[in-house]
C-alpha cells in the first residue's frame, strides 16, 4: 500500500498548517452518525486514496482523525461520516452547512485500487467501519469493469445504526455487487426483516472463491479476531486480507506516539495494513 | 582540538549573554538540583554536575508550545501554523543528552520534518561538557553514551586551568572566533583521551550485564513474560513521570484552546507519556493498553526494541533520570534490562 505522510495540496512549509474546509452539506442517519460534505478552498480536490484519513480541526474544540468515506471517483467536495462520541465529534454534529473546519491530510496508507485491479473483492464492515470501506466500495462500483466479483457483508449492533440507507438498498437490489447484512439484535421499537446475529454468522453464507478473493475488513477492535478466525476456517489465505485499524491519534504524522503498534504507526504505516504485516505484531491484537 | 583558559571562556560566554540575540542557558545549581536555566553570568555555570533534573530537550521541544493559531475576523477564517525559531545557546550538555538530541534530530528533522522542532534545533548552539560526575542511577557507560564524538557544536573537557575544546561544527568554530584560543598540545589531546577512556567510565556505579546490542532481542523474547511485567509494575502509579523526565521520550498530545470571549485561539502541544492511563484509549471504552503492566511493558519495548526496529537507535541513553524521579521506585531500566537478561539466560538453560 502506498504510504503518504505529506498532504497533497499545498500546505506551505509547515506540515501542521490546515486549510479551510467549508461544510457544504450534512445528513443525519438514524443513529448517532452524520454525513458531512466538505469543500476545500477553490474547489480543490482532496486527492485521497480510498481508506486514507484526514485530521479535522474544530475551532476551539479539538482535532481528530476521520476516514474519507467518499470515493476519489466522486468529483468535488469529499465526505466524512462521523459518530458523536466525544468533544470533537459532538461539536461537529452541532455544526451546519456554511461553517468552517480545518483539514490536514490526506494521511496514511489506503487501499491502492491498482493492487485490486481484476480481482474479486469481499468487503467486511462492522458498524462505523463501513465509513472507510465505502470509499473503496464506491470506487469499485464507479469503475466496475476494472474489478472482478464484488461482495459486501455489513453488520451493525442494531438497525438504527445502519449508514447510507439509500446506497444499501441499491447495493442489495443492483447486479453490480452481492450484498449481505445483519444486526446483532433488533430492539422491540425498531424494525428489521433481515437476519440477526453477529457478523461472523453470515460470512460463511457468502459465495466467494476463497483462494483468490481479496478481503478488506474494517470494524470495531473486537471484530477482527473473530472475523479473521472465520476467514481462516474458510480457507482464505492471510496474504489476501487487508485490515483498516483504528488507534488513538494526535498528529497523523508518525510522531506523537499514540497510534503505535510495535514499531509501526497506524497513521503512516496504516490505517490500511496488509494482514501479514500486522499478524505477528503483538500490539495489533488481530 | 583547541584550548581556552577558563577566564577567557567565561568572558566569551558573558559577551555572548550580553550580545547574542538568543537566550544563553546553562547548567546551574538551584540549591537542590542541577538544572538547565537562563544564564545571567558565566560564573553561575556548574559544569561539575552529575545530572540535570530535565534534559535540554525542554528547549527544543518545550513541555508546552503553540503549534497553530486560528482567527475568525468578519467571516474570514484563518489558520496559521506556528514554529517559533527561538533557538538557544545551551552550555554544558553531557554526552548522553547529546546522543538523545541526535536521536530526536533523526526523527524530527531527517525523517519526518517537524517544523517547530527544526526551527528551534537549527537555531541553537550546543556546547557539550564531558562528565566530571555521574548520578548514582546513571549507566551511560554501558549504553555507550558516556562520551560522544558527534552531536555538538563544541565539546568542553575540564583540564583544571583550561578547557580543551573539540569543534564539532563550523558554527562552533565561529563561536570561538573572537576569543583567545590556541591549539592543544599533544599532552593535552592525550589527557582528554585519558579522561574519556578512564575517568568517565569510572564515574558509574551501575552497569548493564550484557551488550546493549542484545536489548532488542531480549525484550522481544520477554514480550509475553506477563508475570515479570505484572510483578514489576505492581507498585507503579501510572504518573508518567518516567516519561516526562526522559530525554529520548518525545510523545505528545495536542490541545485546542479558545481565547475566552473571542473567536480566536490556538493549538498547543504538550508532552504526553505512554504510562498515563488514557494514552492509547479510543472511543467506545476501548483502551489498547488498559493494564498498567501493558503500559509498563510498552515503555521498555519502545525504548529498547521498537525504536531500534524503526530508526536503528536504542532509545535509552542511560541517564538514570527515570530511576531517580520515580516515587514508586520501579522505573529503573538498568535493573529491568538486567533482570530480563537473566530471565532469558535461565530459560536457555
Ligand atoms: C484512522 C482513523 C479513522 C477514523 N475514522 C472515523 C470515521 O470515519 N468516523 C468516525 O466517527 N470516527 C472515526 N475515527 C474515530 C474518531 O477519530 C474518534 O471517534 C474521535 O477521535 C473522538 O474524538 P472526540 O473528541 O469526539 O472524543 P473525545 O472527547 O476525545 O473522547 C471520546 C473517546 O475517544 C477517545 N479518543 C480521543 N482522541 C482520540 C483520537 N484522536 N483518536 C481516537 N480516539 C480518540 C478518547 O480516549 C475517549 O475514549 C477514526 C479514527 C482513526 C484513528
Ligand atoms: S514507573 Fe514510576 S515514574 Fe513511571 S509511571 Fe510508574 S510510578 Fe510513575
Ligand atoms: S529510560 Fe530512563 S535512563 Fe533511559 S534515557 Fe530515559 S530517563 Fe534516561
Ligand atoms: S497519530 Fe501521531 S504517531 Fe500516529
Amino acid at each position: 500500500m502506498r504510504s503518504s505522510t505529506t498532504a497533497k495540496f499545498d500546505i506551505g512549509e509547515n506540515e501542521y498548517q490546515p486549510v479551510n474546509g467549508l461544510i457544504t452539506r450534512t445528513r443525519p442517519f438514524t443513529g448517532a452518525d452524520k454525513l458531512f460534505e466538505i469543500q476545500l478552498p477553490d474547489g480543490e480536490e482532496l486527492g485521497h486514496q480510498p481508506g486514507q484519513f484526514v485530521q479535522l480541526l474544530v475551532p476551539g474544540v479539538g482535532e481528530a482523525p476521520f476516514s474519507v468515506t467518499s470515493s476519489p471517483t466522486k468529483p468535488g467536495p469529499f465526505e466524512l461520516t462521523i459518530r458523536a462520541v466525544g468533544n470533537v465529534t459532538r461539536a461537529l454534529h452541532n455544526m451546519e452547512p456554511g461553517d468552517t473546519v480545518g483539514i490536514r491530510g490526506p494521511y496514511g496508507s489506503g487501499f491502492d485500487p491498482d493492487v485490486f485491479e481484476g480481482e474479486d473483492i469481499l468487503f467486511i464492515a462492522g458498524g462505523i467501519g463501513l465509513a472507510p470501506l465505502r470509499s473503496m466500495i464506491n470506487y469499485t462500483l464507479d469503475e466496475r469493469e476494472r474489478f472482478g466479483e464484488l461482495t459486501t457483508v455489513y453488520g451493525c449492533k442494531e438497525p438504527v445504526e445502519q449508514l447510507y440507507p439509500d446506497e444499501l438498498e441499491e447495493w442489495a437490489e443492483g447486479d453490480a455487487m452481492e450484498y449481505f447484512e445483519t444486526v446483532d439484535q433488533c430492539p422491540q421499537d425498531q424494525e428489521w426483516d433481515g437476519p440477526t446475529g453477529v457478523i461472523t454468522s453470515i460470512i460463511p453464507e457468502v459465495d466467494i472463491d476463497v483462494e483468490t478473493t481479496k478481503v478488506l475488513v474494517c470494524g470495531p477492535p473486537v471484530m477482527y479476531k473473530f472475523v479473521l478466525q472465520e476467514l481462516d476456517e474458510m480457507g482464505v489465505p492471510d496474504g489476501n486480507i487487508y485490515l483498516s485499524l483504528e488507534r488513538n491519534m494526535h498528529c497523523g504524522r508518525g510522531l506523537c506516539g499514540h497510534c503505535q503498534i510495535n514499531e509501526l504507526y497506524v497513521c503512516t504505516d496504516g490505517p490500511v495494513f496488509h494482514y501479514p504485516v500486522v499478524r505477528d505484531k503483538q500490539e495489533a491484537e488481530v | 582540538m583547541k584550548v581556552i583558559d577558563k577566564p577567557e571562556f567565561e568572558a566569551l560566554l558573558d559577551e555572548t549573554i550580553a550580545s547574542d540575540r538568543r537566550d544563553v542557558v546553562g547548567v546551574q545549581d538551584d540549591g537542590e538540583k542541577y538544572v538547565f536555566d537562563d544564564l545571567r553570568s558565566a560564573a553561575d555555570l556548574a559544569l561539575e554536575y552529575d545530572v540535570t533534573m530535565l534534559s535540554p530537550k525542554k528547549y527544543l521541544m518545550p513541555q508546552r508550545e503553540t503549534i497553530l493559531e486560528y482567527r475568525d475576523t468578519d467571516g474570514e477564517f484563518e489558520w496559521r501554523a506556528k514554529a517559533e525559531p527561538d533557538g538557544k545557546v545551551i552550555v554544558g550538555i553531557h554526552p548522553y543528552d547529546l546522543v538523545a538530541i541526535e536521536q530526536l534530530d533523526k526523527i524530527f528533522i531527517d525523517t519526518l520534518r517537524d517544523e517547530p522542532y527544526r526551527q528551534k534545533r537549527e537555531n541553537s548552539l550546543l556546547i557539550g561538557a564531558n562528565m566530571q560526575d555521574a548520578s548514582e542511577t546513571a549507566f551511560a557507560a554501558s549504553m555507550g553514551t558516556a562520551t560522544t564524538d558527534s552531536g555538538y557544536d563544541l565539546m568542553l573537557t575540564d583540564l583544571g586551568e583550561t578547557y580543551a575544546v573539540n569543534i564539532g561544527t563550523l558554527e562552533g568554530k565561529e563561536f570561538l572566533n573572537s576569543a583567545d584560543v590556541r591549539k592543544a598540545t599533544a599532552q593535552e589531546v592525550q589527557e582528554v583521551e585519558r579522561i574519556e577512556q578512564e575517568d568517565v567510565p569510572d564515574l558509574f556505579e551501575r552497569e548493564l550485564d550484557f551488550s546493549p546490542a542484545l536489548l532488542p532481542t531480549i525484550l522481544e523474547e520477554n514480550y509475553d513474560n506477563m508475570e515479570f511485567w505484572e510483578d514489576y509494575s505492581e507498585k507503579c502509579l501510572s504518573c508518567g513521570t518516567c516519561n516526562m523526565v526522559c530525554p529520548t521520550c518525545y510523545c505528545f498530545s495536542v490541545d485546542m484552546i479558545r481565547d475566552l470571549g473571542t473567536n480566536s485561539g490556538r493549538e498547543s502541544r504538550r508532552w504526553d507519556g505512554c504510562l498515563l492511563e488514557d494514552f492509547a484509549s479510543v472511543a467506545g471504552d476501548e483502551n489498547f493498553r488498559e493494564e498498567v503492566a501493558e503500559r509498563h511493558r510498552h515503555r521498555f519495548m519502545r525504548k529498547g526494541w521498537y525504536i531500534y526496529e524503526r530508526y536503528g537507535d536504542i532509545a535509552c541513553i542511560g541517564c538514570g533520570r527515570c530511576t531517580s524521579e520515580c516515587v514508586a521506585d520501579v522505573a529503573d531500566p538498568c535493573d529491568v534490562y538486567n533482570k530480563l537478561h537473566q530471565e532469558v539466560q535461565a530459560h536457555a538453560q
